[in-house]
């Protein structure tokens, strides 16, 4: 019963998905007031059509009903519950329907808060909303149903992989998923602008926050993913340039670009066209990225089961969705005016300077994570794209981004002066002067870029610490007059001081931890000792463990630091026999100075186990880093020029404007 | 500006185009994700001399490839994949096809049972306990599948479980052809 009204409101919702598509824009079309209005009121249906039909799923895993054919195939009576509920989206129909709900989720969030908008412009939005929902909905519908039944129900499930039972990756795909699919708003609204042939600074107000909501749940969802990648996999790396975490930096970087050239649209009614084009862009590649997933046609550690007929299927949508969104910006585009004027040194200029660079970083990520499939596909030659090759291209792109994002958030407005600026930076220049010049010194020389790429961390840190200084006049005024000014500093300020030094954080994770990381892959037997960044490791022995669903080994490896014991290691090797399956757990010291990571090889024949030992060095300064920067996205989203009250303001102006 | 837009247009057209013309190939069985290339491919097989997997049954070694063509398949009780093609492997056996095993890094008493249970179409089955058999072979994953020919040399690799189309499309034509 459960099944089938899941498979009911589902079916209803591809309806109400295809009345909210239709009769709002003919609404919009012909001014008809309650034709419009009924915009909001099919999104809100919809949302709830699909959360009951997700809801079904979710209870048909929660009391696992093997005669669901999805619920048998992943899942299993012995898991814990966390676990069968991330379950749900652990396999391709389920996480299908999970991005359907909050796809409708988004749509149902604008009818509810963008009471304010102007009719026909949300009206136009709802609509678009509402025909990406229909198309999603009739794709779970027509190729990945997740409530097929199965007849007859066998008694157990067949589990769901292993690796994929971790808490890092219950919230994975959801965040990821908000990411994406929050992109989707910032579609319709470029769409809804094209065809009403008007953007303004009103416009760019209301897409921020939907950009913003967007941007952070990518940010943490991709942290999320290389999080887990690292304490999980065993491999002791975070970052492995595979085809599917390639497919979620793609719209990170785009939309990074996005939520800059959103400001000078804001600010100065400059840069639209090109905004608008990057919104498009931001939500293709979303699609690209769910295509790339879920039709098999590459091959990674995250593809879901291949189906070349579902492959097809979502090709279709994307000529649909994009195809039609970028003939639409052909045709109108030259209808948007273009705005405010500046001179090339100016903030709108380096806020082009970013877009562009962030662009052809996107666009590098996404040739290499092609190329070996254009390859194939035309010559039939296999190669594979790794971490050289990015390297080589995508780091270099980067780091003038690095260097500029301090300069450019201090140049004014229109006109600026780059020599007053970097004299204001004198001191972040010194200091990172200085850092390099120590780096180089201590580590005889050897490791430049090293030097090079620490330097600059220190120079954004630095650089947006001088920024606040300025503005709130530090040292120039007593501290508590100091500290009233920063109060009263936009939280979209405080924002963009987070995110950067976030962005100098990350940096230093990256750098010091890839460039000072030492590992030592070693048979031991109980009784011998390694050391490693600081640490004294002793191996004694193993134990066999038995877990709710599985069983395993874990080894034993006492900690010591300057003769004092300070904490056990337990690195597992589990087997879970329902998915005839292992995992690798492996057994870290997190420390904000770096991490001692110990995995549990294979046992030799004389009894002594292969281990590998590493001292990752300031690796969590990534992750604090990424959480940061979305921390820093949030405090921006809450910015008071964002709120309702203001907002209606806005609109009303923008309707005097229209009218 | 107006001119520029082309530019994303046609990297989404040309994008389409490749994925369609990939997606085509794939399901028409012209392309297949499975299908690596392997630098053994027209050299001869690896030398290696392998014990049976019961007592006193046969081995499996190199000169055993000589004379005929087969197939040499890697496999394990522990591996579900090879649970999935092993049908497919009876059905081969069943039509006069000579079927190798190396049984990798695998408890022999569930070697058997996996064969009593699900029968056996392996003509010899040896026994990789220390899996340098398989690295030789170049083995990336469970199972694998080569052809040989019959003066030992390699023909054809299979990465991952064969299926009902692998076997029309691609081993049995290959098979036919390097018989005649």
């Amino acid at each position: 019963m459960i099944a089938e009204t899941g498979q009911f409101t589902l079916v209803l919702a591809l309806i109400v998905a295809i009345v909210q598509g239709t009769l709002p824009l003919a609404g919009s079309v012909k001014n008809n007031i309650r034709l419009m209005a009924l915009g909001s009121t099919s999104a809100t249906s919809l949302f709830l059509c699909v959360l009951v039909s997700f809801g079904c799923l979710i209870q048909a895993f929660i009391v696992s009903d093997f005669s669901v054919f999805n619920v048998a195939q992943n899942s299993h009576t012995q898991k814990p519950l966390l676990y069968k509920i991330s379950g749900v989206w652990g396999n391709h129909e389920g996480s299908m329907l999970l991005w359907v709900t909050i796809l409708t989720l988004f749509g149902a969030s604008v009818a509810a808060f963008g009471k304010n908008l102007p009719e026909s412009l949300k009206a136009r939005v709802l609509s678009i909303q509402g025909l990406i929902s229909a198309s999603f909905i009739s794709f779970i519908l027509f190729t990945s149903n997740p409530f097929l039944r199965l007849d007859p129900a066998p008694v157990e499930g067949q589990g769901l992989n292993p690796i994929l039972q971790d808490p890092g990756l219950a919230f994975h795909p959801p965040f990821l998923y908000i990411g994406y699919v929050g992109f989707s708003i910032v579609f319709s609204f470029a769409v809804a602008a094209l065809i009403e042939g008007r953007i303004d600074p009103a416009w760019a107000r209301w897409v921020r926050p939907w950009t913003l909501a967007a941007w952070c749940s990518l940010t943490i969802g991709i942290a999320l993913g290389s999080w887990w990648a690292y304490y999980e996999l065993g491999w002791g790396g975070w970052w492995f340039w595979d085809p599917v975490e390639n497919a979620s930096l793609i719209p990170w970087l785009i939309g990074t670009a996005l939520l800059h050239s959103a400001i000078v649209v804001e600010k100065r009614d400059a840069l639209k066209s090109w905004t608008i084009l990057l919104a498009i862009l931001t939500f293709s590649m979303s699609l690209l990225g769910t295509f790339l997933v879920r039709s098999g046609i590459l091959t990674s550690v995250h593809t879901f089961a291949t189906d070349p007929e579902r492959g097809v299927f979502i090709l279709l949508l994307l000529i649909l969705i994009s195809g039609s969104a970028l003939i639409l910006y052909a045709l109108r585009a030259s209808l948007i005016l273009p705005g405010g004027v500046f001179s090339p040194i100016s903030r709108e200029a380096a806020l082009i300077f970013n877009n562009l660079l962030l662009t052809t970083g996107a666009a590098v990520v996404l040739l290499g994570t092609l190329y070996p499939l254009l390859l194939d596909a035309l010559y039939g030659a296999k190669v594979s794209v790794g971490p050289p090759f990015y390297n080589a291209t995508f780091l270099p792109i980067m780091a003038p981004v690095l260097v500029a994002c301090v300069i450019g958030s201090m140049l004014r407005w229109k006109r600026a002066d780059l020599a007053g600026v970097l004299g204001r930076l004198k001191v972040a220049t010194l200091t990172a002067l200085l850092v390099v010049l120590t780096i180089i010194w201590a580590t005889g020389s050897g490791d430049v870029l090293v030097a090079l790429a620490l330097g600059v961390s220190a120079w954004i840190i630095i650089g947006t610490m001088v920024q606040v200084s300025e503005r709130i006049n530090l040292f120039k005024f007593p501290l508590s007059k100091s500290l009233s000014r920063a109060r009263n500093l936009p939280r979209a300020f405080w924002g963009m001081v987070i995110s950067h030094s976030a962005l100098g954080i990350l940096v230093i994770g990256i750098t010091i931890s890839s460039a000072w990381r030492v590992e030592f892959i070693k048979l031991m037997k109980a009784g011998d000792t390694v050391s490693a960044g600081g640490y004294t490791l002793t191996f004694a022995g193993t134990l066999p463990i038995v877990g709710p669903n599985y069983t395993g080994i874990q080894g034993q490896f006492r900690v010591e630091r300057n003769g004092k014991e300070i904490t056990v290691l337990l690195p597992e090797k589990r087997s879970y026999p329902a998915e005839r399956n292992r995992t690798t757990e492996a057994g870290i010291l997190s420390t904000i100075s770096g991490d001692l990571y110990t995995v549990l090889g294979e046992m030799s024949e004389n009894g002594e186990w292969s281990t590998r030992i590493y001292f990752n060095p300031m690796i969590n300064w990534i992750w604090i880093g990424a959480i940061l920067m979305a921390f820093g996205g949030l405090i921006s989203l809450t910015d008071r020029r964002l709120h309702i009250r203001l907002l209606e303001k806005f609109s009303k102006e923008a309707n005097g404007n229209a009218a | 500006m107006r001119n520029a837009v082309i530019i994303p247009i046609c990297t989404l057209l040309s994008l389409v185009g490749i994925f369609g013309l990939y997606l085509w190939q794939i399901g028409t069985g012209q392309k297949s994700l499975n299908h690596l290339p392997s630098t053994l491919i027209n050299k001869p097989a690896p030398r290696f001399n392998l014990p049976p997997i019961n007592r006193g049954g046969k081995g499996f070694s190199t000169k055993m490839l000589r004379g005929n063509v087969s197939l040499v398949n890697i496999w394990a009780s522990w591996c579900i994949p090879c649970r999935v093609e092993h049908p497919y492997l009876m059905k081969l056996a069943q039509d006069g096809f000579s079927i190798y095993g190396i049984n990798y890094k695998d408890d022999p008493k569930n070697a058997n049972t996996f064969l009593k249970v699900l029968g056996n179409p392996y003509r010899a089955v040896g026994a990789d306990h220390s899996g340098l058999t398989s690295i030789d072979w170049g083995v990336y994953g469970y199972p694998e599948t080569f052809i040989v020919d019959s003066n030992g040399y390699i023909r054809y690799r299979h990465v991952g479980p064969l299926s009902e189309t692998d076997l029309s499309n691609t081993i049995q034509p290959i098979l036919k052809r390097l018989e005649n």
